[in-house]
């Protein structure tokens, strides 16, 4: 069986910014990222759609201490959005610095765009990653 | 399914840089655990060993086939599980499976890692291959973050002030630190204060350094045998009575119960089960603190307390000897050492030796205690438990 919304396919609108999910025709559900079925009912019939890529801030962490190689990236903010149709996806903010980063910035609406994480001797290749900036 | 007992068992000193080979440490915890089960090489017919990141700490992949027949074990077959923290643990539960189904009568649990030899930059990368590669790592994700997400996630969930949170955080470091100062084995065997965590290196917000386990070389051994076996041969077994496995996908996927793990609560609910007892028949526990929060988060999920409420109990010393519930008074992942293939057998190890009794000596035997629970949490999402009764 196909996979519908391969990692290389998902990657490739992610570059362009666009966000790319799956939408289950059983039970409603959108996974993202995508997965070979459904994340909530494991049905198979998915058709891929376009999310909005906006959403709210529901949990984030500034990290100083890098993986190896990616040290150059400190400080750096990772977050959980709960994005508009539901899914909570990972990605980095990127229009705050981070010593003003605080608690304070759960809840705030944010919208999605696209950076490229290079890729290091273990990762197979590059791959694109959300980043977000604040609505408003 | 026949019972199983835990027999002989053997564990290295946990420590930074330890100055033998995997396959060493391996075969020294193994011989003792072999020797003090009044068995010898020729008895074990299997060996389940953890290990996790032999393969990039040493380049040695395999490392279970090459230590079975470096002990002595020769030809016998020999697995390596990994389930990232979990390893050792996951392959205590197999081989639980395969002596209670009667396949085997004698095997051998080992688990083993060098994680400090690889530096903690490239632990650190080693570590987060354990969140998902592809869509989440690109952006950075490691352990301590994601820890400290689900901090932060824990504050805002349960309508807590972060400063409230990051105190009863600092509770539980304070106590493994504690309990760890007593067990020679432990790699950080000092007390700490409140104080100390509040001041130490911010790793990722609201993570400090003394919030986070270190990384660890150490290695671990149990024998396990039929009932048979062990009334033959063994004066004080212990037996696995319950045991629990479930898994769950990438951080972000897990959104509906967070900052609850579902895969925990599935797991340790089937290890109850088996067992036939609830949280409160358990009398000592030890659990996945590899972060400060996560001790919170599991002690909730393992039924001992309310969700929400576990860091008050820490406070009120409900999870110290003479609490409600005693937890890691090993010292834990964080002060003990969480040498990660090896971790869930040191878990089981400490559990045997308060149901044994054997932890008078050093004033941290919890009186009376006759049901261990094991529960370790692997990557994103293997959790899995072990019941204990004597």
């Amino acid at each position: 069986m196909e996979y519908k919304l391969p990692f290389k396919e998902y990657n490739k609108a992610l570059r362009k910014s666009r966000l790319l999910g799956l939408k289950c025709n059983t039970c409603g559900t959108i996974t993202c990222p995508p997965k070979m079925s459904c994340q909530e009912c494991s049905g198979l019939d998915l058709e891929i759609t376009e999310l909005s890529g906006q959403g709210s801030i529901v949990t984030f962490t500034t990290s100083f201490g890098a993986p190896q190689g990616r040290e150059n990236e400190l400080p750096y903010t990772v977050l959980l959005v709960k994005l508009d149709e539901g899914p909570w996806i990972m990605g980095n903010l990127i229009d705050m610095e981070t010593n003003k980063i605080n608690f304070d910035i759960i809840g705030r609406r944010v919208k999605m765009s696209s950076r490229v994480y290079p890729g290091d001797i273990y990762s197979g290749g590059s791959a694109s990653r959300p980043v977000f900036s604040f609505i408003d | 399914m026949r019972k199983v007992a835990v027999l002989g068992m053997g564990h290295s000193q946990f420590c930074f840089n330890a100055p033998k080979t995997q396959v060493e440490l391996l075969s020294e915890v193994s011989l003792d655990a072999i020797t003090s089960s009044n068995l010898t090489v020729k008895d074990v017919q299997a060996a389940f060993i953890g290990n996790a990141l032999g393969t990039i700490a040493e380049g040695q992949a395999t490392v279970q086939q090459f230590a079975v027949n470096d002990m002595g074990c020769h030809n016998i077959p020999a697995l390596r599980f990994e389930g990232a923290c979990a390893s050792g643990t996951i392959a205590v539960r197999d081989a639980y499976m395969w002596v209670a189904s009667g396949f085997y009568d004698v095997v051998l649990v080992a688990g083993v890692e060098k994680a400090t030899a690889l530096g903690t930059p490239l632990a650190t990368r080693c570590f987060s291959m354990a969140g998902d590669a592809k869509y989440e790592f690109p952006a950075g994700y490691t352990f301590p973050s994601a820890f400290a997400l689900l901090a932060h996630l824990y504050a805002s969930h349960y309508n807590m002030p972060l400063a409230k949170l990051k105190e009863q955080m600092a509770a539980v470091s304070v106590q493994s630190h504690h309990y760890a100062s007593k067990n020679p084995l432990a790699q950080l065997p000092f007390e700490i204060t409140a104080e100390d965590v509040l001041k130490s290196f911010m790793v990722s917000t609201p993570i400090q350094l003394h919030d986070c386990c270190p990384f660890t070389d150490g290695a671990a051994a149990v024998i396990l045998a039929s009932e048979e076996v062990a009334k033959k041969i063994y004066e004080k077994p212990c037996y696995i009575t319950g045991v629990g496995l479930a898994t769950s996908g990438q951080l972000s996927t897990q959104y509906k119960y967070l900052p609850r793990l579902r895969a925990r609560e599935i797991s340790v609910d089937q290890a109850y089960k088996m067992a036939g007892i609830t949280p409160q028949d358990v009398d000592v526990c030890e659990l996945h603190d590899c972060f400060s929060i996560a001790s919170l988060i599991a002690a909730e999920s393992l039924g001992f307390f309310d969700f929400g409420t576990a860091g008050e109990a820490w406070q009120k010393g409900e999870t110290k000897i003479g609490g409600k519930i005693p937890i890691n008074i090993s010292g834990g992942l964080k002060a003990k050492g969480h040498p990660i293939g090896a971790t869930g057998i040191s878990q089981l190890y400490h559990i045997c030796k308060q149901l044994r009794g054997e932890m008078v000596d050093l004033g941290v035997q919890v009186e009376g205690a006759k049901t261990g629970l094991v529960d370790t949490l692997g990557g994103d999402g293997c959790l899995c438990h072990l019941v204990v009764q004597r």
